[in-house]
């Protein structure tokens, strides 16, 4: 299963068709992606897991949003008053 | 130009012979309707008491039908067709802005340009007014590409009508749509929604 995400990981092209968005609007995904991310994050150092797991997240959310929106998200992260649920 | 421009995707090669069937059947029906008219103007022939008329009713209540659904089945066939599920290799994003368009490819590092349309004075001889742009849009070809959409102030919209695309970009909204350039070659589109003063500039 560590293997399957890691060559996963390391095979990335782009983020692939996701079921859960299938319409044309893609703003959740890029959120989803973005919140998965950083859950996937907390949980891992909390229980001391591998975090480069969650490196797929990275990637996916890396490809769909909009660099101005992640870099708007970062600062709001960085100050504690990202609005998601993590 | 007469017409379309020359198809560069498979769906935008099916819309284009989809408008000339439907375009045909347009010119069929106006020019049947224009001769009755022409024929009716024409006659000294008059006839005052009540019709009864229930063959050609039937006829010209069902052969309108039968059209319509001639036309509605490649419409909703292509319509399928363009919503069909697949897994893209590329993704890139394009937000608009006042009056230009910025270019994102995040897949594997962060690379981002923006694209201001060359102005009419600077133009070399040659290049198309309103068209050129500074940095342009590379993108493989026989590729499926996911382009994302979105804007950061107002209401834009970004069209190639050679591809078949024409995706509004609304900021707070991530739109998405395929692309897949069959042949190599330079392909122009202009802002498809008023955005201020400059737009489709």
């Amino acid at each position: 299963m560590g293997e399957d995400i890691k060559s996963k990981i390391k095979e990335y092209q782009t983020a692939p068709f996701d079921s859960h968005f299938p319409n044309q609007n893609q703003t959740r995904n890029c959120w989803h992606n973005y919140l998965d991310f950083h859950s996937c994050e907390k949980a891992m150092t909390a229980k001391g897991g591998d975090v480069s797991m969650c490196k797929w997240y990275r990637h996916v959310y890396k490809s769909l949003c909009p660099i101005s929106w992640v870099l708007a998200w970062d600062d709001l992260w960085a100050e504690g008053t990202f609005p998601g649920k993590i | 130009q007469l017409g379309l421009q020359d198809a560069t995707s498979p769906i935008m090669e099916e819309l284009l012979h989809f408008h000339d069937h439907t375009l045909m059947i347009v010119f069929l029906i106006s020019s049947l309707v224009l001769y009755i008219i022409s024929l009716m103007l024409t006659t000294k022939l008059t006839h005052t008491s009540t019709m009864d008329a229930q063959e050609v009713e039937t006829v010209w209540t069902i052969l309108p039908a039968i059209i319509l659904i001639l036309i509605a089945l490649p419409s909703l066939r292509i319509l399928y067709m363009m919503d069909e599920i697949n897994n893209p290799s590329l993704t890139v994003k394009t937000m608009g802005h006042q009056w230009y368009w910025s270019y994102e490819y995040t897949d594997y590092e962060d690379l981002n340009f923006d694209s201001y349309m060359i102005p009419t004075q600077e133009l070399k001889p040659g290049e198309l007014r309103l068209l050129e742009v500074d940095n342009r849009v590379i993108l493989p070809m026989e590729m499926t590409v996911r382009m994302l959409i979105s804007s950061e102030d107002v209401l834009h919209s970004w069209a190639v009508p050679s591809l078949g695309l024409k995706t509004d970009a609304i900021p707070g909204r991530l739109n998405q749509t395929t692309l897949m350039a069959m042949r190599p070659g330079l392909y122009y589109g202009q802002c498809s929604e008023i955005c201020g003063s400059n737009h489709s500039f």
